[in-house]
């Protein structure tokens, strides 16, 4: 690959040693697998079916084309211009925005806490799936054996399994419970298998993207070619994709298509920033953006099919149990032969019944069987994965096989975006130089991986999922629209459009047109304080809230509860804490700035003047010179 | 026939023998369930089966309980859905047996009378008698655990060796002679600066560069 050859600058002789990608599919790849992850599995179909279906998609290209790919390109350009993690770049920006990379860096350590629980859980359910039958295909028995254990009964085997023996869920965030050491082996397991990926930065992670970042596409084709075959998928495909303009109108459905894109992209995290500074500074960094937007996209789509062409068929044959159910009721009080009620006689025969003996057949007290509630019995998050699915997998014929199969794809789809947050913790502390040169970079990210273990050990105890809950809620929200609407305004308005569509075309050959320009300067930052505000507004008008209890036979529905007052407390720190670096550490740069102006005594600024670019502005240019 | 052969002998005693009656049970059989395709209509012929297994292990188990005869086991209220009513009485017919004792006994046997028609519990059921649930076979080291030891070492070892080949390949790089590298950096560090701002002269680098004449492959990576 063509690099830019260049004096190297006084004393930094790392720039040499800076590691690279071995090829540009290394960097694609991880980019992708960054990009892609959970969210684009259980968070995004959801989105659509509760949405309006394909109406969704009008929200989510706006925003994926006007905030999305414009904050995208701003992120990869950057770190390819500057080769520094998020703390560097923003430090070499202006170092008032350097509270802009403290805070990336921040939310990206708090981010990793509970992503790796989340791949515990995973990990827990692939670690189970080797056996037949599925250990949450039937209840536990009851003490005397005649029964099964009443709080399964009440609900259904497969949230029993979840809430019970996985995460043996207190009923309240105020009860810890004690630490579950199934769940904490399976967490040291996987910090395990993350520093052997991340052991020696990208040069490790390199030769694992290539598999972590395919196989999750080589499973999701299986799982479509499976899920279109099955009975049901069609009905369930036509419910998500059945478009529905009305609720367009509705701001929440716009809201929640522009966080959606923000979150899938993984934006304003410092991750691209961190894996984009590996690469060679000419590099077209405008064509990357938008490859990776479009393919994180599709998979989201694509995704989006296998998942409810499968949760199609457990809708169907929920209703079909249902039917064979009240069949059964009938036949036995009515004293009919045995199947002599087919699913299709029994609404002819119900009505019969309901005009002959209406008395006896109200006392049956039938549930009513609509094809149509069971598929909006759909849910996201850890509940569509760990209920709803693995559900609906019970009743595919090779169950164990399809469990496997699912959870490693959920498993290398989190490890592969773990790599991308690790990366935007581990490459700020190698630029800032945080343990001396001789110390290897083993150590450094084992010394991080086992600090974030420890931490997560909180998330092991029985009430850690509301954690989790609370973690995913306001540490990751927030903050990080306000950290991407300061690098939006910090690149455009403190680095200027100027200079930076100057090193771009540098990188890349192009000069950026019009619809970067027009985005950059007033769509993008516009989106991001609309966003903002209404996450606001919206945080406001629905008071914290929702904590599980032990009745969650109602699930999906939970029962709402304010959290206590410590936790609320916790909750401000999460959201506010990270974005008040910004101020901070703005504000703690004016003293040194005047004493610097103090010291020159009237010579004109040279540092701080606007630098014109230069022909061929090498990793010299770079004015971390005046970094201390 | 039989059916009706029975009808009359049971109907001497039908007052010890009705639905909801004391020491009385009632069993629902579906046939077609369990047999599918293969149920042929011989279900009075079933009856009369069941009534005499049920009869011998009642008898096996309450050895007290001498004498009693398959006669003794009355039949009621036998319905299309195949559901009948039974009770069992003592040799001078005067009296049932207390549900107890039947209930224990079918409890007791009840593996043997489902697998005596090829039923199980839910194919044949005896209302009000709660059937023991076989538990699962659990092996005595759960599975997980077994796969999860064998990933953990596996990623242990990998981490071991991948720390040692690295400490390796330090070694190895230190031995090198480092004066090689520091003329090297020497010369390509000098730069000039002049009023405090570095000069950028068209790279010093060994065999030049010249950026001015940069061609369209060398601008953009390839792939």
């Amino acid at each position: 690959m063509a690099s830019a050859p260049g004096p190297d600058p006084p004393g930094d002789s790392s720039e040499d040693e800076r590691p690279k990608w071995d090829n540009k599919l290394q960097y694609l790849l991880s980019c992708v697998g960054f990009a892609v992850g959970l969210g684009n599995i259980w968070r995004f179909p959801y989105l659509c079916q509760s949405h309006g279906g394909g109406a969704f998609l009008i929200p989510y290209l706006i925003a994926l084309a006007f905030e999305g790919i414009p904050l995208f390109h701003i992120e990869l350009a950057i770190g390819q211009r500057l080769r520094r993690g998020s703390v560097g770049v923003w430090k070499a920006i202006s170092p008032y925005l350097g509270g802009v990379g403290l805070g990336c860096f921040t939310a990206s350590f708090l981010i990793s806490l509970y992503y790796n629980t989340v791949l515990t859980w995973v990990l827990w359910y692939l670690l189970n799936s080797f056996q037949h039958p599925l250990p949450w295909s039937t209840c536990p028995l009851n003490l005397n054996q005649t029964g099964f254990v009443e709080e399964c009964q009440g609900s259904s085997s497969v949230s029993y399994f979840w809430y019970r023996q996985t995460l043996n869920i207190t009923a309240d965030i105020d009860y810890s419970g004690s630490i579950q050491w199934r769940l904490l082996v399976c967490l040291a397991a996987c910090w395990a298998v993350l520093y052997l990926c991340v052991i020696r930065g990208i040069e490790s992670t390199g030769k694992v993207i290539y598999f972590t970042a395919l196989f999750p596409y080589l499973v999701l084709t299986i799982f479509l070619i499976r899920g279109l075959t099955l009975p049901g998928a069609t009905e369930g495909l036509i419910y998500l994709f059945t478009p529905n303009m009305q609720t367009l109108q509705s701001p929440r459905v716009w809201l929640d298509a522009a966080t959606q894109i923000f979150f899938s992209l993984s934006l304003a995290f410092g991750g691209h920033i961190a894996l984009a500074s590996y690469n060679p500074p000419r590099n077209d960094c405008e064509k990357d953006a938008v490859t990776i937007a479009l393919i994180n996209s599709m998979t989201s789509l694509y995704a989006s099919i296998a998942v409810f062409s499968v949760l199609g068929f457990k809708a169907a044959n929920d209703y079909g149990h249902c039917l064979d159910r009240n069949i059964l009721s009938l036949t036995n009080e009515f004293d009919f032969p045995d199947q002599s009620i087919s699913r299709d006689e029994y609404a002819a025969v119900l009505t019969h019944l309901n005009a002959t003996q209406p008395e006896r057949l109200a006392g049956l007290h039938l549930e009513s069987c609509r094809l149509q509630d069971f598929l909006d019995k759909s849910a996201s998050g850890t509940g569509l994965a760990f209920i709803v699915f693995t559900e609906a997998i019970l009743h595919m014929p090779g169950a164990p096989a399809w469990a496997v199969l699912f959870f490693s794809m959920l498993f290398t789809l989190g490890l592969s975006s773990m790599f991308g947050n690790i990366e935007g913790v581990i490459t700020p502390l190698l630029d800032m130089g945080v343990l001396p040169r001789w110390v290897p970079k083993e150590i450094l990210t084992g010394t991080v991986c086992l600090l974030c273990f420890l931490v997560a050990t909180c998330f092991t105890l029985q009430s850690g999922n509301y954690w989790l809950e609370v973690f995913d809620k306001y540490a990751a929200s927030l903050n990080l629209i306000i950290f991407a609407f300061f690098e939006v305004i910090g690149v455009v308005y403190v680095y200027g459009m100027e200079r930076f569509c100057d090193d771009i075309e540098w990188m890349t050959g192009r000069r950026p047109g019009l619809y970067w320009r027009v985005t950059w300067k007033v769509i993008s930052p516009l989106l991001l304080l609309t966003i903002f505000v209404a996450y606001i507004i919206y945080q406001v008008w629905t008071a914290l809230s929702m904590a599980e209890n032990s009745q969650y036979k109602q699930f999906p529905s939970r029962q709402e509860k304010s959290y206590p007052g410590w936790v609320q407390a916790i909750c401000g720190l999460l959201s506010f804490l990270p974005a008040l670096l910004v101020p901070g550490v703005a504000m703690a740069q004016l003293p040194i700035w005047r004493r610097r102006k103090q010291k020159r005594g009237g010579q004109p600024d040279m540092e701080n003047r606007p630098r014109e670019p230069m022909a061929s502005p090498g990793p010299k240019d770079r004015p971390s010179s005046r970094e201390e | 026939m039989w059916w009706l052969l029975f009808f009359l002998v049971t109907a001497i005693r039908a007052e010890l023998c009705q639905p909801d009656a004391e020491n009385a049970f009632k069993v629902r059989l579906s046939i077609r369930t369990a047999l599918g395709d293969k149920a042929v209509s011989g279900e009075p012929a079933k009856e009369y089966r069941i009534n005499k297994v049920v009869f011998l292990w009642s008898v096996k188990i309450s050895p007290n309980r001498r004498g009693i005869l398959i006669s003794h086991v009355l039949l009621c209220n036998i319905t299309q859905r195949v559901s009948f009513w039974f009770v069992v009485t003592d040799p001078t017919k005067n009296y049932t047996l207390p549900a107890d004792e039947i209930q224990s006994a079918i409890r007791m046997n009840r593996n043997r009378i489902n697998s005596a028609f090829s039923l199980n519990d839910q194919t044949l059921e005896f209302l009000k008698i709660p059937s023991t649930l076989a538990p699962p076979t659990d092996p005595s080291v759960p599975i997980w655990i077994i796969i999860f030891g064998v990933v953990f070492c596996i990623v242990i070892v990998a981490i071991t060796l991948l720390v040692l080949s690295g400490i390796r390949q330090r070694r190895r790089k230190n031995k090198e002679p480092s004066e090689v590298d520091d003329t090297e950096d020497k010369s390509e560090n000098t730069i000039t600066i002049e009023n405090g701002i570095p000069c950028d002269p068209l790279d010093t680098k060994g065999w030049h560069i010249n950026d001015t004449f940069m061609t369209e492959d060398e601008r953009l990576t390839p792939l």
